[in-house]
């Protein structure tokens, strides 16, 4: 049984983002770019998944420029069994990645698509969604718990009222959440290994893929920076306060 | 061709490995250390820890279960990394197989290797190194620990002192004499804890708290001759062979806890604000901070060219000696300024810079002293 595990190529969780000056988005030149860590997550589960012996290949696919290729070794380290490289210079929208990964789903002959619920950039949350909606597969989204069994899928979901359990079909789509699990470091010799895989490479053309248009980034601004707090004396004081605010 | 590298020695595979170091780090060392310090003892669950994250193993041959590196550069990432806890007593306790270990390694049968190096580099056996003795360290071809052949035992008496990991080591690499005076009548066995006979007590130390540092007491201790590393009489050598990476990587322990002091200083002067401006807009504390980061890069690129000799097998023994000088002092140096720009918050336990300050003699000590190490160079070059 094979599994995709889409990864993405992001500005790095530790670095203090800086929006360009003309507001056209957020300064990556020279910025450390790392595995978007939700996608480090979904790649854990399924090397735990293969290493329980649920399946049997993971195949890793970004979409993007000749970087990418750092973000697919990273994944090769984890142990996927298979690097694809979908070469894409231009912006790549949720639905066009959706797309990409759909056609890879098909083409591969997947059984499962384990992605992160979202990407630490632009906080989508859409495309996992997307490419269930387009195979017309099940979906189990913010997984925080995964079991596979023959052709069947449990997933403990972390929803807002609490924990839902569903069961899907496969082929199925699953998004992790972020107490799925902690990834695994990886070893040197790993990372050297991986080094020396090839890397399949491809194109959203080669794919039959359009890019979409569906979203276009109007102006980029940095979040407000935050006011100073007040103290107050009393739980009166504080309500007051709240109320003033319009939060209480 | 352009390049844009900022350095000829780190690739990609060395940021990559930096990257889980610096996670682990983060998850598995900040967030215990004020309690290890406090404790002065690391638990050994993370010295398995590391070995399961592959930390433990790096540098050393396959056949031990280690990890064999084209190069310097991985140890060095990987010590940079670890002082980012700011803590010296942490990498010595925990990185106190990068001393113990090697002589194993490299003159033990593949029997010792299995019994004495694999377990430890595996992180579930704690190695240590037990050479200087209460007569003295830096004269090691002096030591006056007596082992008496008896049958297919020695029996050994006499002590050590400052053993780094000394309370919790399960094998000791000890130096002893088997035979005449000076450095021809050395030899190395491997004492196991429990041996009857060895005994051992907590010293307090200065810094270094999160190391537990011992002196070991043997009193007709009966250790096996099969314990015994190499010829016998021919301990030296398997010391002094590993004095050269040593250093180099007590220099990287220097060089890496000067940075750290450099980093906290700069965020520091960019916060404080006295006198209604932020610190670092005096220009007497922008020179301290100019000052610091020109003797950083002079010693890093120091560090960066022997650590590249000693990679391709050469062995440039006064020059490592001196690095080792230069990043030390250049540590107390560093660390007095980060003191002075951080103030009285800088002399309040919980600050990186105050500890680091309180463990920089350590390194003008051991390993080889800074007298020593000027007297050894000198004596390398014919002076
Ligand atoms: C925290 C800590 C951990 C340690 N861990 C270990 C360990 O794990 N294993 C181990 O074996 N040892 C360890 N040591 C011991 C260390 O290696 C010795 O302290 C060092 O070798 C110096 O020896 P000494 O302290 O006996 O000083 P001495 O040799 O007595 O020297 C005292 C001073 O005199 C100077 N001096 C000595 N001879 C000369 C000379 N000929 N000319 C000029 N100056 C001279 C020295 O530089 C020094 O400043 C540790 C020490 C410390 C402080």
């Amino acid at each position: 049984m094979k599994a995709i595990v889409s990864v993405k190529r992001v500005v790095d969780y530790n670095v203090r983002i800086q929006v360009k000056p003309d507001g056209s988005g957020v300064v990556t030149d020279g910025v450390k770019m790392s595995m978007n860590p939700f996608d480090e997550i979904a790649m854990e589960e399924a090397v735990r998944l293969k290493e329980k012996g649920k399946i049997t290949e993971i195949i890793a696919v970004t979409i993007g420029g000749a970087k990418n290729e750092e973000t697919l070794r990273t994944a090769l380290a984890f142990g996927a069994t298979k690097a694809i490289h979908i070469k894409d210079e231009g912006e790549v929208q949720p639905l066009t990645a959706a797309r990409a990964l759909a056609a890879v789903f098909k083409k591969e002959g997947a059984s499962l698509l384990i992605a992160g619920k979202q990407a630490i950039d632009d906080d989508a949350n859409q495309t996992g969604q997307m490419v269930a909606a387009l195979l017309d597969i099940a979906q189990a989204t913010f997984a925080g718990k995964v079991d596979v069994d023959g052709n069947k899928a449990t997933v403990v979901r972390e929803v807002d009222a609490g924990l839902e359990t569903l069961e899907v079909d496969l082929p199925a789509v699953i998004t992790a959440d972020l107490r799925l699990n902690e990834p695994r470091y990886l070893k040197l010799p790993d990372i050297m290994k991986a080094k020396r895989i090839p890397i399949e490479a491809t194109t959203l053309a080669d794919l039959g893929v359009t890019a979409a248009a569906a979203v276009k980034t109007v102006k980029t601004v940095p979040p407000p920076s935050r006011s100073k707090g007040v103290m107050v004396k009393t739980v009166d004081d504080l309500v007051a306060a709240l109320k003033a605010k319009g939060l209480a | 061709m352009p390049v844009s590298a900022a350095s000829p020695f780190y690739n990609q595979e060395h940021e990559d490995f930096r990257a889980q170091v610096r996670r682990f780090v983060e998850r598995e060392i900040v967030p215990h250390i004020e309690r290890w310090e406090a404790a002065e003892e690391l638990p050994r669950e993370l010295h398995r820890k590391a070995a399961d994250a592959g930390l433990l193993q790096i540098g050393f041959p396959e056949r031990a279960g280690g990890v064999e590196v084209p190069d310097l550069f991985y140890m060095i990432v990987l010590t940079e990394e670890l002082a980012r806890a700011g803590s010296g007593g942490l990498i010595a306790s925990l990185m106190s197989h990068g001393i113990a270990t090697p002589p194993i390694c490299h003159t033990g049968s593949a029997e010792q290797i299995a019994r004495f190096a694999a377990p430890v580099l595996a992180g579930e056996k704690i190695g240590a190194l037990a050479i200087t003795e209460p007569s003295g360290g830096s004269d090691v071809a002096a030591l006056k620990t007596r082992a008496v052949r008896d049958g297919e035992h020695y029996l050994v008496n006499g002590s050590k002192t400052f053993i780094t990991s000394g309370m919790r080591a399960d094998y000791i690499t000890c130096a002893v004499r088997t035979g005449g005076e000076g450095m021809g009548g050395i030899s190395l066995l491997v004492i196991e804890a429990g041996t009857p006979g060895f005994s051992r007590s907590p010293l307090q130390k200065m810094g270094w708290w999160a190391s537990d540092t011992a002196s070991l007491y043997f009193q007709d201790c009966r250790v096996p001759v099969a314990n015994r590393i190499g010829a016998e009489n021919m301990g030296f050598m398997a010391i002094m062979m590993n004095f050269n990476q040593e250093r180099i990587m007590l220099a990287t322990q220097a060089w890496a806890f000067a940075k750290v002091c450099y980093e906290d200083s700069l965020i520091y002067a960019r916060e404080r604000q006295t006198f209604g401006k932020p610190l670092i807009r005096n220009q007497v504390i922008r020179h301290k901070l100019a000052d610091m980061k020109m003797r950083l890069d002079a010693v890093k690129a120091h560090l960066d060219i022997l650590a590249w000799r000693v990679s391709h097998k050469q062995m440039p023994v006064a020059e490592v000696c001196l690095l080792k000088n230069h990043a030390c002092t250049a540590l107390e140096w560093i660390a007095n300024e980060a003191m002075q720009i951080l103030g009285g918050a800088g002399y309040l336990r919980g600050s990186r810079v105050e500890r680091i300050y309180r463990e920089t003699k350590v390194l003008t000590i051991g390993g080889g002293s800074l007298e020593i190490m000027k007297d050894l160079a000198g004596k390398q070059m014919g002076y």
